[in-house]
């Protein structure tokens, strides 16, 4: 239990060195440094694939209190690139924990770094922007301090990235109602785009009787016409959305078909891309579980868990009609009210939703279950009109 | 949704005098309060007893009335000054109490007023554990399994299903006051019948017991537009067992996992949402079963609580401000946060930093109090540190209780398994008892199963004893060695005990090998966005925050955790130098530990720091300012003992010291040299002398004569004071006193029988004295001051008397060499003055002399402090200049403070009451102020805020030591005159008998079933057939009748009065309150009759004048 003396260094791009112990795997890794402020839910923020490619900074002090459990992972893997906190803890302490973090990084290969000021590399991160990075330990952290800085320097930006497609489920699969406490029969169909879903989006959708058949993000419209499904999901994920064309590309065909539509944070970028509008890439992104949003429908707050480092450039206010002109109107429905950030969009004349956010939560407060239960009404109208309509056409 | 319109004027209810469970934090949460209505243009009525308050400020609230807060008075000051609204979720259980009374009478919809922040069916949804346990349901939650129940018959009853140990809760009371843990039938007996006397309602709530679960509490912010926050999530470290107000807490929650803590957000929101908290805070407190997750609601408070004030400091997220706007009509997405500026108040702090708080007890006060830590607060203040990890925060927080021992140590030779059976049961000692097993080999299970300590605390106490054997063991202190320690939080102190190093030593070598704390900032958000306000902490971390300042800064010390003797009115000092300074153009500077006070909110100074007030901790944050911008100098002397024991140490270290010098002060406590300044004025004190040795101290009680006054010397409320009367007392006081050494020696003085005290506070500047106010206690010497009633101006005392007190005043103020404050301390035997003692700082009296007389004496003397004269204070209008204190006008208020004693709070482990006899040390919570236009009034008033209004009629029952016999006859004779039945035993009887005094003979104790009639004097009191006790003792009679009847009286809420001074006192009242309506008057009312006064006064002299 005495720790670990083996150094590790967190070098940033701008040359900033921080010298501290090593913890989780040792060996060199290189990604985008950015800060998440959660105080609880490390092993979601860990196994959540839309950190692909990035190094965390945890600015809460004491991060593995309650170890590794099965439950609460968000995906098959750790996908951090790299792991910054200042005090690991030494025994872990819950009654569902099986094991430490500090074992479960090693096991699976995470460089990360202990002791460190985490506050002051928080601080550089939000004057600096999010920026290039590298955790170096056991023998990487004693070459020239020099040779890692242009390491660093040298790995590609995360804009401009495509990350989706390698941490997308190879094959497709089904999340069924019947797994998930739903009694009845699946009241709806969805074919859900994983462009690196966490685990708790198809769990909240089985949980309300839709029948979620998950398929990689290469899927195109075929595929998942394949599955004739009464919606379509597009999930959260890694990476600069701009490179998504691919998905762009199928989402206006979905639209095109006049499926009902759901996306969340990637998801939300590719609607909007979708619909003719830009994305940009955040000064230091949204990364916590106390974002507020302001929900224009009912003018009220909710607090979110965010994870975005690019967003969708879209003007607030009234409704204004899609670049893509053929989706009709379109309106911002929801934005940040710490920097009026586009955190959700809704056409109002198709019955196609997104938010930046994460309403499934986990790490995070579940303001906005009620989104998924928004997502049912418009999948079970859907394919009540289309059963109508069948019905009227036999 | 934007600001209401339609109030325009708003009554805010105070919470009354400190207490032990509602304390200073209500100032705090009131104060902001009264700002943010002044701000949005809202006329502010305001009533608190409480003088030594901010919120009662004159300049804060447009009218403010220091009244009891009862019913009946508030239903005056409404209909008085009709304001649109009532706002009663800032002033605790009192305030809320208070609304509910208003609205059940009929008063608040008679004047047409409306409650903002709260609903009374909230209220009484939250309030009513029956009505609470179905909105738990309702919310998706459980609750313990439990039963209510009105008499002893359905608790017993009710004990057959749920089974021992079983939690015993009155309904409505606060602070957890009666409420405890039944370990079998006898404990039931003994808390359930308390608890159904303690509650208004006469009902009592049996629950399962969930001992040894975890514990968490949440605090919640609701807007009218149904946002809800969660502010702060803080975990006890003292698992289920211990009131959450006596626990060691942190924040925020260290050991859930976002799945669990997310389940308690949805039920805590679902609740809120259920009981239907109209706007404002409210917190939830939850058990969390370690075995298997199961969550618990325990209870919630739907009002801003000592919690939120914590909560407050601890996320820098400003609750009672905020939930004030709320009532207004604001939601939270319209409020910015202060501290960033740019982003709104509707989000949920997240923390970067740990915070601890510790409880500070004043079992030492109470000898004869169980130390046991139960359900019902017993903790008379807190400390609160921020570190960047838990070892940190901690470490700083036990440093921070300045109490001798509460630092962690290193025994290896103690005995692990003697410290885990008495960590079993929860006391003040049980962490350190665990981390001592634990360092003396326990291992991490048997501590946990002595204690159920969750066991990520236990490995970090492990993780501070590692560290202390690694200092222990060191060849020698390297830097990285040091570092290590300090990032856990160790002290020099400690880490001298640990190397057997002066801890000064240990602080050349840290500042040699440059080991030194970085300052970061709470600033609500863990550095997402930029912070404007400058609340930091040390921690020895990388990067510090400390920005460069113009000019240079003057450092205000406060006073630390409240504790019996100094509270609230220390930080009313330091609070008001700080505006003082920063009108004066200066940029302050506040050091402080203690998160309950208007000190520590993070816009009362230029900066804060949030930090323990050791020499050590207090250096750096000197080093870390005159580093960033220089240092003009410090203040010590406005935060009573805590930061004026560091005044020759701080001169020491080269730090400027503003105000009255160390010398100065030293002087003053130092008997020889002050002996030589009242020489030279030619002034006496009792007869006495120096002692470190009981051989000593008989040599000079031998030679002044019994009995006396013992004490060590340098301490605050009489700590350790005693009247002495024998020899063989003298012995066993000094067998029992531990803090005299040959550096402080016990001081032992004549004491003076049958003497009237008398208190001045005054100003000097070097050549010319300001009478801030002459005090007159109402009991004679003997009584601690502070524990006295004491009325200002005097009322028995003539013009010559009041002369000698200014003339003596002065005197001693130059000899001593004060700029700024001095109190002192006379008492007058035989028409002979004799000073008692002379402190040259900020006294407990100073708020309520500048409420009394509308004055501001703490802002006067900071200004003092850094050169301004009493010529430029009253030029500048600071000070008056037609009179001072000593020189009211007929015609001026009069203004009685009585003290506020914590005897119900603590049970001798058989569980009866502690002894309600006053003495020379002393043990008031806090104080309350009457004030009215004569004494009469003005006493009545402050009885009836202190304890409830004196009876009227009814039956009294006298016994008296044999001393007060004569003066008794005459007061026996007036309340027979009154109408009241006179009831005594004995001797007492018998004399009043002889002189032709009715009195009707009850029973002694001893006594009981061997006289017909209506029994013992005890049956009575318990009968409820006597509302009004005399009883003032004889020598040393603890163990007798009298103990008995205080004890009983207490417990039941019959008024007690232990000396016939105050009785008095007392008939003058009851006369004046069957005589006069009772009338509501603001202090700026009064200020405006003083003035009126004033002007009389000068006509007068000047029509004299003309005539001669």
């Amino acid at each position: 239990m005495s720790p670990t003396t083996d150094p590790a260094l967190l070098v940033l791009e701008d040359g900033t060195v921080h010298r501290g112990r090593a913890y989780g795997a040792r060996g060199a890794t290189l990604g985008e440094a950015v800060f998440t402020t959660g105080m609880t839910g490390y092993q979601e923020t860990l196994t959540d694939p839309s950190y692909a490619g990035q190094i965390v900074v945890q600015t809460a002090p004491h991060i593995g209190n309650t170890g590794v459990n099965a439950q609460d992972r968000e995906s098959r893997a750790i996908w951090v690139a790299g792991y910054v906190v200042r005090d690991a803890a030494r025994r872990p302490s819950n009654w569902r924990s099986e094991r430490s973090l500090d074992e479960e990084l090693e096991t699976q290969g995470i460089v990360g770094i202990q002791d460190v000021d985490t506050r002051a590399i928080t601080r550089t991160l939000r004057t600096e922007g999010s920026m290039k990075a590298g955790v170096f330990s056991g023998e990487q952290a004693e070459r020239p301090v020099a040779e890692l800085l242009e390491q660093v320097r040298s790995q590609p930006s995360m804009k401009g990235q495509s990350l989706a497609e390698t941490v997308s489920a190879a094959e497709a699969y089904v999340v069924s109602p019947a797994e998930h406490g739903w009694a009845g029969e699946p009241v709806a169909r969805i074919a859900a785009l994983d462009l690196g879903m966490k685990a708790a989006t198809p769990r909240h959708l089985a949980a309300r009787g839709v029948e979620v058949h998950v398929l990689p993000a290469t899927a195109d419209f075929a595929a998942i016409q394949a599955v004739d499904p009464d919606g379509v999901f597009l999930s959260n994920g890694p990476g600069d959305p701009a490179t998504a064309d691919r998905q762009v590309q199928t989402l206006r065909e979905v639209l095109d078909a006049g499926l009902p539509f759901f996306g969340i944070c990637f998801g939300n970028q590719i609607f909007g891309r979708a619909l003719g509008f830009g994305t940009y890439k955040l000064p230091f992104g949204h990364r916590g579980p106390n974002q507020p949003v302001m929900v224009k429908e009912t003018g009220r707050v909710e607090i979110t868990s965010q994870n975005h480092g690019f967003a969708v450039d879209a003007p607030r206010g009234e409704a204004v009609e899609a670049p893509e002109s053929r989706y009709g109107r379109v309106e911002v429905s929801h934005w940040s009210l710490n920097d009026d950030v586009v955190e959700g969009l809704r056409l109002l004349d198709r019955p196609a939703f997104s938010v930046q956010f994460h309403p499934e939560a986990t790490a995070g407060p579940r303001d906005s279950l009620g989104l998924f239960d928004r997502f049912v009404a418009l999948l079970t109208e859907h394919r009540d009109s289309r059963s109508a309509r069948t019905a009227e056409g036999a | 949704m934007p600001k209401r319109t339609d109030l325009n004027s708003v009554l805010v209810i105070g919470s009354g005098p400190i207490v032990i469970g509602q304390a200073a934090e209500f100032d705090y949460s009131g104060t902001q309060a009264i700002r943010v209505l002044k701000e949005e243009g809202v006329r502010v009525v305001l009533v608190n007893s409480n003088p030594a308050t901010i919120m009662t400020d004159p300049e804060l609230a447009d009218a403010t009335y220091v009244e009891p807060i009862t019913p009946e008075v508030v239903a005056k000051i409404i209909e008085k000054e009709r304001p649109d609204a009532v706002l009663p979720t800032l002033g605790g259980q009192t305030a809320l109490n208070t609304a509910i009374a208003l609205d059940k009478d009929g008063v608040l919809e008679k004047f047409g007023v409306e409650l903002i922040g709260a609903n009374i069916d909230a209220i009484e949804l939250g309030e009513n554990r029956e009505k609470f346990k179905g909105v738990v349901e309702r919310s998706g939650g459980e609750s313990a399994r439990s039963a209510i129940v009105h008499t002893m018959d359905e608790a017993l009853q009710a004990v057959k299903e749920l089974g021992y140990p079983v939690v015993v809760r009155p309904s409505f009371t606060m602070g957890g006051l009666g409420s405890g843990m039944a370990y079998d039938e006898a404990d039931l007996h003994r808390i359930c019948g308390a608890g159904l006397q303690y509650s208004p309602t006469s009902e009592v709530l049996l629950e399962e017991s969930i001992l040894g679960w975890k514990e968490y509490e949440l605090e919640m912010m609701r807007d009218r537009n149904d946002n809800v926050v969660v502010v702060c999530s803080i975990e006890n470290v003292d698992p289920v067992g211990v009131h959450t107000g006596d626990s060691i807490t942190v924040a925020p929650a260290m050991t859930l996992t976002d799945r669990e803590y997310q389940r308690l957000r949805d039920i805590a929101i679902n609740v809120i949402r259920e009981v239907g908290v109209d706007t404002g805070g409210c917190n939830i407190q939850f058990a969390v079963n370690p075995e298997d997750g199961r969550v618990v609601v325990i209870e919630m408070n739907p009002r801003v609580s000592r919690s939120s004030a914590l909560a407050s400091k601890a996320t820098g997220f400003a609750i009672a401000k905020i939930a004030t706007k709320l009532a207004l009509g604001y939601t939270m997405d319209e409020i910015p946060n202060d501290i960033t500026r740019k982003t709104p108040a509707s989000f949920e702090p997240v923390l970067d930093y740990v915070v601890v708080k510790v409880p500070r007890f004043a079992f030492e006060k109470f000898p004869a109090a169980d130390p046991t830590l139960t359900t019902t607060m017993k903790s008379v203040g807190e400390a609160m540190a921020i570190g960047r990890n838990f070892t940190e925060a901690l470490q700083k927080a036990l440093r921070s209780l300045e109490q001798k021992g509460t630092e962690l140590s290193f025994d290896q030779e103690a005995d692990p398994h003697a410290l885990l059976a008495a960590a079993r049961t929860a006391t003040t000692e049980r962490l350190a008892q665990t981390q001592q097993a634990l360092y003396a080999g326990a291992t991490l299970e048997q501590a946990f199963e002595a204690t159920a300590i969750d066991p990520w605390f236990l490995d970090q106490f492990m993780l501070i004893n590692e560290i202390a054997d690694e200092v222990r063991t060191a060849g020698q202190l390297t830097a990285q060695l040091l570092h290590r320690a300090k990032r856990h939080g160790f002290s020099d102190a400690q880490i001298g005990q640990l190397r057997h190093m002066d801890p000064a030593v240990v602080r050349g070598v840290r500042h040699a090998l440059g080991v030194r704390p970085v300052y970061k900032t709470v600033d609500t958000c863990a550095a997402e966005f930029e912070a404007f306000t400058p609340y930091r902490y040390s921690s020895y971390d990388l990067e510090t925050e400390v920005e460069s300042h113009e000019s240079k800064s003057v450092i205000i010390l406060g006073s630390g955790p409240n504790r019996i003797g100094q509270g609230i009115e220390f930080d009313y000092s330091c609070v008001h130098a700080t505006m003082a300074l920063r009108e004066g153009g200066y940029e302050t500077v506040m050091v402080n530990c203690n998160p309950e006070t208007v000190s520590t909110d993070y816009d009362i100074s230029d900066r804060l720091y949030f930090e323990p007030l050791t020499l050590e901790d207090v250096l750096e944050v000197i080093a870390a300012e005159e580093a960033s911008g220089g240092v003009l100098g410090v203040f010590v002397q406005l935060g009573g003992q805590t930061p004026l024991k560091l005044a020759q140490e701080l001169a020491d270290a080269g730090v400027p010291i503003l105000g009255t010098s160390p010398e100065a002060i030293d002087l003053a406590e130092h008997r020889g040299e002050f002996a030589r300044v009242l020489d030279n004025a030619g002034l006496i004190a009792p007869k006495n002398g120096t002692a470190v040795s009981f051989e000593d101290a008989k040599r000079v009680a031998d030679a002044i004569g019994y009995p006396v006054l013992v004490r060590p010397s340098y301490v605050l409320g009489g700590r350790g004071m005693e009247i002495v009367y024998t020899e063989e007392a003298l012995a066993s006081y000094v067998e029992h006193a531990t803090e005299i050494t040959p550096d402080q020696p016990m001081l032992v003085d004549r004491f003076l029988e049958d003497a009237i005290e008398i208190d001045v506070d005054a100003l000097y500047d070097g050549s010319e004295l300001y009478l801030g106010g002459i005090m007159e206690h109402i009991e004679e010497a003997g009584i601690h001051s502070g524990d006295s009633a004491c009325v200002l101006p005097p009322v028995t005392l003539g013009p010559d008397v009041l002369d000698r007190v200014r003339t003596a005043t002065e005197q001693i103020a130059a000899g001593v060499g004060v700029r700024g404050l001095i109190n002192i301390q006379f008492a007058l035997a035989s028409d002979v003055l004799y000073v008692i003692e002379a402190n040259p700082r900020a006294s407990r009296t100073v708020p309520f002399v500048s409420k009394a007389t509308g004055v501001q004496l703490a802002k006067a003397a900071a200004l003092i402090g850094v050169g301004r004269t009493l010529a430029d204070l009253r030029a500048a209008g600071v000070l008056p200049s037609r009179y001072d204190g000593g020189t009211l006008p007929i015609g001026a208020p009069v203004a009685v403070k009585e003290a506020v004693l914590p005897f119900t709070r603590f049970r001798t482990a058989e569980g009866r009451v502690v002894d309600s006899l006053l003495g020379p040390e002393m043990r008031s919570t806090g104080e309350v102020m009457g004030i009215d236009k004569h004494f009469d009034t003005a006493f009545a008033k402050s009885q009836s805020a202190a304890g409830g209004p004196l009876p009227t009629s009814g039956r009294v029952f006298v016994s008296v030591a044999n001393r007060d016999k004569r003066t008794l006859v005459g007061q026996a004779k007036r309340l027979v005159d009154l109408g009241f039945q006179v009831v005594s035993t004995g001797g007492t009887a018998e004399v009043l008998r002889r002189n032709g005094i009715p009195a009707e003979v009850v029973a002694k104790i001893a006594d009981a079933g061997h006289e017909d009639g209506a029994g013992t004097v005890l049956e009575q009191l318990h009968a409820g057939t006597v509302d009004l006790v005399l009883n003032t003792p004889s020598g040393g009679d603890a163990r007798t009748d009298g103990y008995e009847i205080r004890a009983a009286a207490t417990s039941l809420g019959v008024p007690v009065i232990t000396t016939t001074a105050e009785f008095g006192a007392c008939l003058q009242a009851i006369e004046a309150q069957r005589q006069f309506e009772w009338s509501v008057t603001s202090l700026q009312e009064h200020e405006s009759r003083l003035q009126t006064a004033l002007d009389d006064q000068a006509g007068e002299r000047a029509a004299a004048e003309a005539r001669a």
